[in-house]
């Protein structure tokens, strides 16, 4: 038999039997498109949060002033009452660690910033120019602090997104001139709004050089120092860098606090692992009723027709030709209704991301193949299966069954 | 050489622990050209014959030679090729194909054989218009008479030019007139060299037939032949 004609016979079949073949292509659709829809959620709220945790950055190194408590108890921690200064020298001198990438001193108060009349209460921050590529925030106009030495005081700032409206309005701010505290900035940048980010917030601050911060401030204290490491396994090696360097300065005393964020990591890998499972699980079972469905209907239009395997085994066809002709059958059932079920999931997918902007609902490959393959793969065994079956057969016993 | 050599043929189905004995040590031979009849009461075996000869079933013991050759030994392809190849079988419930139209039901044999489409077409046609099917080339099997439903069914069967037409109670499911026709019909075909066994209930169209076979319980009682040598 041709290939063209089993096609055709294959196609005729199908089309002959319309309630099953609605039947076969419904439940395979429902179940791909299941699969698509619960794993595009899924993972679209996976990697929600893994955006989220990126925005943190998670290379980062914190140095805090002081000992922590949580470092148990430590002779020094009776001893030193009054932790040293953390100073801008020695954020410069941890840059000699070879898994230090960037550092950014951080000095934090809150000034008055005030421009033609208008004033305005702000949190003031000092630091450098590589804050913006430790903390991972944008400029959405002008430029960054200059890269500069930290103790110079360059009398520049780069002003919150909530603070250009308010001063400025929608005119440009850049190179206008401010007044914070008793100096005079000129505006060099405007941060861009912050988005829906963990990490902190830039609307309302005003970023100035650290060293104009210490002069605002009138002290040498920072507040804190944001180190960078080179990756997620240069971390301990920094931290240890970090600590010695510190020590070196300090007369021994190892008088500052280092948090990393492995605490939160841990949390978060947690989630994210449990998340991973929810919807490998949510999609596995959806499978799983797919392939019952497609199996149940496979099994019983074969089986009911039984009775036509005998008459073309009668009329002369090969037990080949029968696998044939039911193998092509099957593969166009399966494959219409997991197109269909992809487009349908597809369509759910995109119907979720307009719900939920924030939420990337974009199904992952891995799901749709495996949902795809797994309907395929029921529909085409469980409609070869029996008519292979039944091809076996001597004809007289398959005509007699109806 | 005969057509058929039926030598000791057994037939037992089991039925739990019970057997039915429906072929015993059956010997029949039958030339090219034959028309027989085979009558019987009913359960004496006259289908399971029938079946056999037409390669639907196998036989548990004894030997079947078709042309010579011993049948009962070949594989299921080989088997496949001589039903489409030299036999042709007409069912007393038509058994056509629902979905497909008069045509596509006749076509179906030489589709599986792999003929050329255009050669079909002819043969089809030419088959429609032999067994006054021409307007109804169409319509589906649900939109035939019975007795036109029989005439496509005997239209599949010859349409591979068959050197054996077996009828199992082909007249069975039809009125009086149109089997008659349907029994003509196939007489026209014996008539014109295709060897014709049918099995029937109905002693006036036995009688027709050169040589008359009776069975009983799963024996044959009886061989009768006309006067009259066998056409072919
Ligand atoms: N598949 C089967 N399984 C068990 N027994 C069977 C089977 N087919 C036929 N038989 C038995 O074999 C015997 C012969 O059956 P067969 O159909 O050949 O009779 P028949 O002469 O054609 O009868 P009828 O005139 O009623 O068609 C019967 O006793 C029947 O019950
Ligand atoms: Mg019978």
């Amino acid at each position: 038999m041709h290939t063209a004609d089993t096609l055709r016979f294959a196609t005729r079949a199908a089309a002959g039997n319309l309630l099953r073949t609605a039947l076969m292509v419904l439940a395979m659709a429902i179940g791909v498109a299941a699969v698509v829809v619960l794993t595009a959620l899924g993972d679209g709220a996976r990697r929600y949060v893994v955006g989220e945790f990126g925005a943190l950055g998670s290379n980062l190194i914190i140095v805090l002033p002081g000992r922590s408590e949580t470092g148990g108890i430590n002779p020094g921690s009776f001893v030193t009452a009054t932790p040293r200064d953390l100073t801008v020298e020695d954020a410069e001198a941890l840059l000699r660690s070879p898994w230090v990438a960037r550092i950014a001193p951080l000095s934090v108060g809150s000034g008055e910033i005030s421009t033609g009349g208008r004033l305005r209460e702000v949190t003031v921050v000092g630091t450098s120019a590589d804050f913006t590529v430790v903390r991972q925030l944008d400029v959405a106009a002008g430029s960054f602090l200059p890269r500069e030495d930290l103790r110079r005081s360059t009398n520049v700032a780069v002003i919150g997104a909530t603070i250009q409206r308010e001063l400025f309005g929608v005119e440009p701010a850049v190179g206008r001139l401010v007044r914070i505290g008793d100096r005079r900035f000129r505006v060099i940048g405007v941060m861009a709004a912050a988005g829906q980010g963990l990490g902190m917030n830039t609307d309302e601050m005003v970023i100035v050089p650290v060293g104009a911060a210490l002069a605002i401030f009138d002290t040498n204290t920072l507040f804190r120092i944001l180190v960078e490491a080179r990756d997620r396994g240069a971390l301990e090696a920094a931290k240890a860098d970090i600590a010695e360097i510190i020590r070196s300065r300090h007369a021994g005393e190892e008088d500052v606090t280092l948090l990393t964020q492995d605490a939160v990591l841990a949390t978060f890998d947690r989630i994210l692992a449990t998340l991973t499972l929810a919807v490998a699980g949510i999609a596995a079972i959806s499978l799983a009723v797919a392939g019952i469905l497609v199996m149940n209907v496979m099994l019983v239009s074969v089986t009911q027709r039984t009775a036509e395997i005998g008459l073309l085994k009668a009329l002369g066809a090969e037990p080949r030709t029968i696998r044939r002709v039911f193998l092509a059958e099957a593969a166009l059932l399966s494959l219409a209704g997991g197109l269909a079920g992809l487009a349908l999931g597809h369509g759910g997918a995109a119907l979720l991301r307009l719900a939920w902007p924030v939420l990337p609902a974009w199904p992952p490959d891995w799901a749709v193949a495996a949902g795809l393959g797994t309907a395929l793969v029921t529909g085409v065994l469980f409609g070869v299966l029996p008519a292979r079956r039944a091809a076996r057969l001597d004809p007289v016993q398959a005509l007699g069954k109806k | 050489m005969a057509l058929i050599e039926l030598d000791g043929i057994e037939r037992i189905f089991t039925l739990g622990d019970s057997q039915v004995h429906a072929l015993q040590s059956v010997s029949l031979r039958i030339e090219a050209g034959e028309y027989l009849s085979v009558m019987g009461p009913s359960g004496s075996g006259k289908s399971t014959l029938l079946n056999l000869l037409g390669l639907l079933d196998r036989p548990n013991a004894g030997h079947y030679r078709l042309e010579g050759r011993d049948v009962t030994t070949l594989d299921a392809n080989e088997q496949a090729a001589l039903r489409r190849e030299r036999i042709g079988f007409v069912f007393q419930s038509f058994h056509l194909v629902p979905r497909l139209s008069a045509a596509e039901n006749i076509a179906l044999p030489l589709m599986l054989a792999g003929l050329p489409v255009a050669e079909r077409h002819t043969r089809v046609a030419a088959a429609l218009h032999d067994f006054g099917l021409e307007g109804r080339a169409g319509h589906r099997p649900d939109q035939l008479s019975g007795g036109q439903r029989q005439r496509v069914a005997i239209a599949r069967a010859t349409i591979m030019r068959p050197a054996l037409l077996l009828a199992d109670e082909p007249t069975g499911n039809l009125d009086r007139a149109t089997g008659q026709e349907v029994t003509r019909l196939l007489e026209e075909l014996n008539a014109g060299g295709v060897t014709l066994i049918v099995v029937t209930h109905d002693p006036a169209m036995g009688e027709r037939a050169h040589r008359r076979i009776r069975m009983e319980d799963g024996r044959i009682v009886g061989d009768l032949r006309r006067g009259v040598p066998p056409a072919g």
